[in-house]
């Protein structure tokens, strides 16, 4: 699917995406990388249809008749996990809402619990978990519905280094196994070279895409990867030109 | 549980129903220190007991009138649950009708604001003046306790997290187009979201509302007391007075405030009950 010069201004005036244009490719894990308040989260909603743009347009590039909703699946910042349920009723809710009842949808429930590894949690509460389990959760509801597109908005930026180096890798295991596009928003340099295959970097409000960078090593990501000598270059790349671009905009 | 946990809960156990003894003691001692401080005065001082009546002597007339008091205590108590049961359908159903449509929530609500503000006191009179004087107090307690209920639980299906409401419409089927399909998502999202995300806020309103209900009562049975054949605790205070027998004004007064203490801790139960799986009010601090 591709975003065609899109642009986003608030009912209050603020200008929050202006002439963006991007492709996201099939299977790919694609990262939205830019400093806070340029836009990323307002690109993503439009990606997931949740706002619509004020100029340009979202297109599918594939069989463009089926129902695009069904295969999204998309992961907020915050775990939203409603506090009343328990983590197997939340990983429910979007099954339910399509009309499969509880009974039918236990399979699906307990496999994607299984699959982000808090299977034994199925019947906790929220408050019972930690950031890092409930953010588990909420990834195992965006997995329920074996969405072609992923979609997560810092998913992790909450958390400490340590559950998020196991998230990163847990979350690159999972997209193994199921073989989804992923749309990642981040502000961690290193999170992104870690995770993606291709790095877009936007510019300051209004956002706008200032470069793509491929992240060439498709080799395993792991703690050598993390440690190695290709990754920190990668690293220095990305922030030149995320600083370059938004020294650029400021100026 | 495996029996070492049990065993390493007990000490925690212990000290929790000792503190909670402790909790319910302290008051207790308190109270018994001050009646017979109470007791000891008026017995020295010799007030006439239709000034001050002794404990004791309240004691003997709550048992010596106690068939008049338990019939007054009942009629009471009945005005105040029917009233509390009244509001909580209104309330309830009205907010629900908000939450699903704006005009009737414009057309309606500015009515519920103005019946909350007008002082209930000041309404009894015209309502016995209409209604039959049972349905008067009833009223009246269904005034008063209708409006925290309302706005409670309008607040509660409000305050739903927007990322939550999203998941409706990023996984939920396209609402259908025009008026019904909206009605459709909203009547949805208020089963599964609203509803239970309210429940806190209700049961807050709940408590405000059973005290109401009780005072609403009191005051409508207080109105038509002068007037009238009533037979409520309230209106055996006011005959009390007039016939300057205090033991027994006491003794319905105590009553009365028992009545509100045991609804007090009913609807403390009520929402431990509702809400003690997942809400931050009805968890308790670990040990
Ligand atoms: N619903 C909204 N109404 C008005 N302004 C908004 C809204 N959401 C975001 N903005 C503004 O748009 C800009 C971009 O926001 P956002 O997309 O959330 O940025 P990011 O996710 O990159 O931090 C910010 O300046 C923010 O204040
Ligand atoms: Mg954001």
């Amino acid at each position: 699917m591709a975003l065609r010069h899109v642009g986003k201004t608030y009912a209050n005036g603020v200008a929050a995406l202006s002439d963006l244009s991007l492709t996201v490719v099939d299977n790919e894990f694609l990262s939205l990388l830019g400093p806070s308040g340029c836009g990323k989260s307002t690109a993503l909603r439009i990606l997931a249809g949740l706002i619509a743009p004020t100029a340009g347009n979202v297109v599918w590039t594939d069989d463009s008749s089926a129902d695009h909703r069904g295969q999204i699946g998309f992961v907020f910042q915050d775990p939203t996990l409603m506090p009343w349920a328990t983590v197997a009723d939340n990983v429910w809710l979007p099954l339910r809402l399509r009309g499969v009842g509880r009974r039918e949808a236990r399979d699906r429930i307990g496999e994607s619990l299984n699959l982000v590894g808090i299977g034994d949690f199925a019947d906790a509460f929220p408050h019972e978990l930690s950031g890092g389990m409930k953010m588990r959760a909420s990834l195992a509801r965006a997995l329920v519905v074996r969405p072609r597109l992923l979609l997560m908005d810092e998913p992790f930026a909450a958390l400490d280094e340590l559950t998020r180096f196991r998230l990163n890798d847990d979350l690159l295991a999972v997209r193994e196994k199921l073989g989804c596009t992923v749309v990642f928003v981040t502000h961690s340099v290193f999170e992104s070279v870690y995770l993606s295959d291709r790095i877009a970097v936007m510019t300051a409000r209004p956002g706008a895409i200032a470069a793509e960078v491929p992240i060439d090593p498709h080799g395993p990501r792991d703690v050598n990867f993390r440690t190695s000598a290709p990754y920190a270059q990668l690293c220095r790349d990305v922030s030149d030109r995320l600083a370059s671009r938004n020294r650029a905009g400021e100026a | 549980m495996s029996a070492p946990d049990d065993h390493s809960d007990t000490p925690q156990a212990g000290t929790a129903t000792a503190s909670t003894a402790l909790r319910i003691a302290i008051p207790l001692g308190v109270l018994i220190v001050a009646l017979g401080a109470w007791e000891m005065s008026v017995r020295l001082t010799s007030v006439p007991s239709y000034i001050l009546p002794a404990p004791s002597v309240i004691g003997r007339t709550m048992v010596a009138d106690w068939p008049l008091l338990w019939g007054s205590l009942q009629v009471t108590l009945e005005t105040t649950l029917l009233g509390l049961a009244l509001a909580v359908l209104g309330g309830v159903g009205l907010a629900v009708l908000f939450s699903l449509s704006r005009i009737v929530e414009y057309s309606l609500y500015p009515f519920a604001i103005v019946l909350q503000v007008t002082p209930v006191i000041a309404v009894a009179p015209l309502l016995l003046i209409y209604l039959p004087q049972n349905v008067a107090v009833l009223a009246c307690a269904w005034i008063v306790a209708f409006f925290p209920v309302l706005s409670n639980t309008m607040l509660g299906l409000r305050s739903v997290d927007r990322s939550l409401l999203e998941l409706f419409a990023l996984y939920g089927p396209a609402p259908a187009p025009g008026i019904w399909g909206r009605f459709r998502l909203r009547a949805r999202t208020l089963w599964i979201l609203r509803a239970p995300a309210a429940l806190p806020a209700f049961m807050a309103g709940l408590r405000i509302a059973t005290g109401l209900s009780l005072i609403g009562a009191v005051v409508a049975e207080m109105a038509a007391g002068s007037a009238g054949a009533g037979s409520g605790l309230a209106y055996r205070i006011i005959e009390s007075q007039y016939r300057l027998n205090i033991p027994r004004l006491f003794a319905a007064l105590v009553l009365l405030a028992g009545v509100g203490v045991i609804l007090f801790l009913a609807m403390a139960g009520l929402s431990h009950l509702a809400l003690r799986h997942w809400h931050e009010s009805e968890r308790r601090p670990e040990p």
